[in-house]
This record gives C-alpha cells, structure tokens and sequence, in this order.
C-alpha cells in the first residue's frame, strides 16, 4: 500500500496498522535525508503551510518547521498570543483568513480536545493535529514508537510502561493506540488521582508502584507532571511526587535487566526524571527528538501527497 | 502478450564487459571514480559492473545506489506517492567523477532527478550517464548517455525489462508491446 488511509492526522486512533508501517517505511528514508551534507529535498515545492499554535511549544513547532523545510514547503507561522484570537475572533474564522491566503496544509496545536477534528471538518486544507488538550498528540506517538523500533527491532510483544500524569496527557493517549496497534503491551503508572477512571477498558494494566512497574517493562516513558492543566491539587508536594514515581539512577540500576528510557520533553529535571538518568546510555531521548523531524516529514509528505493541483 | 528479446544472457555479458572497458578507457585505475546506481533497477546494473571492474582492475571499485524519489517533478501527479527505496551512498562526492548507472533510458526524467539528488551528496567534479537499454527519440528533456550498452527503436506503449539471474532467475533484456498485461 502506498498512501494513507486517513486524509487528515488527527490522532492515532484513525490510522491501521499499514498506514504506520507506512509512515515508518517513509520515515527511514527521510531520516537518511536529514544525514546528508544537504538536508533537503525538492519534494513539497509548490505546497503552503500554516503552522498554527494556540498553546506554547518549542519542540513540537521546531521540530514541525524543520520538517517543512527540509521538504522545501513554504511556511507560515502563527501563535495565539499577539493573534486576532485575543479580540475574540473564532477558531474557524482565524483558520478561513489564513487560507484565503492559499495555504494547502495546516499543523495546528489548540488547547481543545477535539480542535483539531472540528477544523478538518471546517476548513478546506489537510489538518495535522500536533496536540490537541488531553486529547491526542499523534506524531509524538509516532516518533515514539519509531525509536522504540529502531531500538530494540520490533515492537511486537514488548512491553512498555507508561509513567507519571496520564489523566492530562495526550502523549499518553496516543502512546497506548499506537503501541497497540503496533503489538505491545502497555502499561501506565502513576498515582492513583493522575489515572484516569476506566482506562481498563483500553486494554492496559495499571500500577501504583513505579518498582514494579519497572521491573515488568522493556521501555519506560517517563511524562512531564502536566501543572499547567491541573486545576486541583493530585498529589501532596513535587518532592513527594519525585521520591515515588521519579526515576533515578539508583532504581534504574536495581532492575534486573536494562531497559530503555524515554521522555517526550520537556524534561523537569530531578521530578520524574533525574539528569544522571536522562543523560545515561540507556536514554534515547534526544534520539526521540532526531526521529521526530523525519517521523513529521513522512507523515507530510504523505498526506500532502493526497492534495489535488 | 508479446515479447521479444532484445539481449540474451551471453550479449548481455559482452555487452556489460564492452562496457566496463570503455570505463576503464576514460577513467583509467578509477582513483577518483565513483559509480552510483540509481534505485530501483539501476543497482542491479552496478553489481554486475563492479565484479567485472574489480576484476579486471584488481582493485576495489567505489559504488552506491542513489533513490531519487523525494526529487522527481511528478509528486501529486500520479495516484498515490511512490514508496522510497534505500540510498546507500557513504561517501562523499565532492570533486569525485561520479558515473550514474540506470538499466533504462527513456524520458530522461529519472536522470533529472538523480542529477539534483546527486548534488545534495556534494559538487561533484564531473558527471556522466551509463545505460543498459537507450530507447532512442523517447527523450522529454535533453539528456543523452555517455555510455550506451544497446540503442533500440520503440513504441510509447511498448515496455523495456531487464532482468537478472539473481532477481528474475535468467539474465536477458525484453522488449513488451501493447497487448502485455504485465
């Protein structure tokens, strides 16, 4: 198969199986690419697109740009604050403004759930959601799984943990249907008031004890402790936080074989992760951040490639 | 389904050492030679080359295939996107004489690509074109080999192959016309 089955990349749960096979396959030559003298390809010459952020991210839109212009696409920025979004002006109107002006393709981050799902609808250019509030944020579940696979080879039949503020995270969401649908195991980890109620029915196991945990797992995905988007107090203090659910060198060593760790970034130091972790030989974190531009130049290119002239 | 062929397996031998030395002519031991095969059926070519080279040179010829796909000029102009194939080249090409190896000549437009990708390698000091098969007065743009293992006269919907032993279990060229549903 040689195009996706999904016109827009609204979140994992749409896409099959071949359709990440797909992307992954895609993503290997574009990651040839990026290693180049010159790190560019003619590809997207005559494409537009926006990147439209409504909540904060340096990563995320690096990581976006980078990958369209490594594709020759011409882009447009935009964030909310200092936008018309502050006069009152709705989403769909600031969207309609922007492709009156031709744009062809549009990467938007909303602090909604389900922003980016209502815009596909409503407007009249590819969407590529890249978060969306508690939501999805696909193309973080697909450099994830990406480098978990470059790592260890497959993903079938590995098992994953999934540790710290699953309630608020789209990253998490993401994680568990594209490792699924990927053939491993998923587990989440945390306290119990950052687990969301039900989340059984996903078909993961749940643990309230980090060791443990641990010791089940080939990867361990440690997530960012989510303060921005949480209302009430979860838990008493961030030292009693990190003292049980922060990974440090010491645990790490304690298990009784090694496993990979993984973080989306960005990182709170000594929170959920210590830097003598973070910067050991068993992180791929700032592997995750090199396969995000060629997991997010794939994924372009291929929807981009659905575009009628 | 017609079919006709154009070389056997033993033309086919000669041909590729008739080739092979007229290499050598223009590029003497190779010292600042590169071969690159452009994916996916211009590697096939290369392999062959490179045994015949090595030995008759006896020496290590440098080679690597070459994927154009991200530089065609016909992305959203076909149904769905074409898959990539691996780009192995672990070399640079800065001041090299870089020799682009293609099983078939046709349009042209597939050595337009391979010659902007080559460029992202570096600047090479020169580039020239070997091909198996050149299917005369079929060209879109203008681009001729230097190199030309057999010229033939074709028809816009008649199909050139070239197969291998190693992929398709005999060496031999074929020429398809029309009725072929392959």
């Amino acid at each position: 198969m040689n195009s996706l089955s999904v016109e827009h990349l609204i979140g994992i749960r749409d896409l099959t199986k071949e359709d990440l096979d797909l992307i992954f396959k895609t993503a290997d030559s574009f990651k040839q690419v990026i290693n180049r003298p010159i790190k560019k390809v003619p590809s997207l010459r005559d494409i537009t697109i926006a990147n439209l952020f409504f909540e904060n991210s340096t990563r995320t839109k690096l990581s976006f740009e980078l990958a369209e212009k490594r594709l020759s696409a011409d882009i447009i920025n935009f964030s909310a604050s200092g936008s018309s979004v502050k006069k009152g002006e709705t989403l769909v109107d600031t969207v309609n403004n922007i492709l009156s002006m031709k744009v062809d393709l549009v990467v938007m981050r909303h602090p909604s759930p389900g922003a980016a799902s209502f815009l596909s609808k409503n407007v009249d250019a590819k969407v590529v959601n890249a978060g969306d509030g508690t939501h999805e944020h696909p193309t973080q579940a697909l450099l994830d799984a990406y480098s978990i696979r470059e790592k260890l080879g497959s993903l079938k039949g590995k098992k994953i943990v999934i540790v710290g503020d699953i309630l608020h995270s789209r990253v998490a969401l993401s994680n568990i249907y594209c490792l699924q649908k990927l053939g491993a195991e998923v587990m989440v980890c945390g306290p119990k008031t950052l687990i969301p109620k039900n989340i059984e029915e996903l078909n993961v196991k749940v643990s309230n004890n980090l060791k443990e945990a641990l010791e089940w797992c080939d990867v361990a995905n440690m997530l960012r402790i989510q303060l921005e988007r949480q209302d009430v107090k979860y838990f008493p203090s961030l030292r009693e936080y990190s003292m049980t659910f922060g990974l440090n060198k010491e645990i790490l060593d304690s298990l009784s074989k090694k496993i990979v760790v993984m973080h989306p970034g960005p990182i709170n130091r000594g929170v959920e992760i210590t830097s003598d972790v973070a910067d050991s030989d068993q992180s791929i974190i700032l592997q995750q951040v090199e396969n995000g531009v060629a997991i997010r130049m794939a994924v372009i290119y291929l929807l981009a490639a659905q575009i009628e002239r | 389904m017609e079919k006709q062929v154009i070389l056997n397996a033993k033309h086919l031998e000669l041909t590729l050492k008739r080739l092979c030395h007229e290499l050598i002519e223009s590029h003497n031991d190779f010292s600042n030679t590169v071969i690159v095969g452009l994916q996916p059926r211009g590697i096939h070519v290369v392999e062959r080359l490179k045994i015949i080279l090595e030995d008759i040179l006896k020496k290590e010829i440098t080679c690597g295939n070459l994927d154009i796909t991200f530089y065609r000029d016909d992305f959203r102009r076909r149904e769905t996107p074409l898959l990539p194939s691996v780009t192995n080249i672990d070399f640079s090409l800065e001041n090299k004489d870089v020799i682009l190896v293609d099983d078939v000549l046709f349009t042209g437009r597939t050595i337009r690509s391979g010659l902007d990708a080559v460029l992202s390698f570096g600047r090479p000091k020169s580039v020239e074109l070997m091909v198996l098969i050149d299917r005369r007065f079929r060209r879109d743009l203008p681009i001729e080999a230097n190199y030309v293992g057999k010229a033939v006269d074709t028809l816009l919907s008649e199909r050139v192959s070239v197969e291998w032993k190693e992929h398709e279990g005999e060496d031999k060229i074929l020429l398809y016309t029309k009725e072929s549903d392959e």
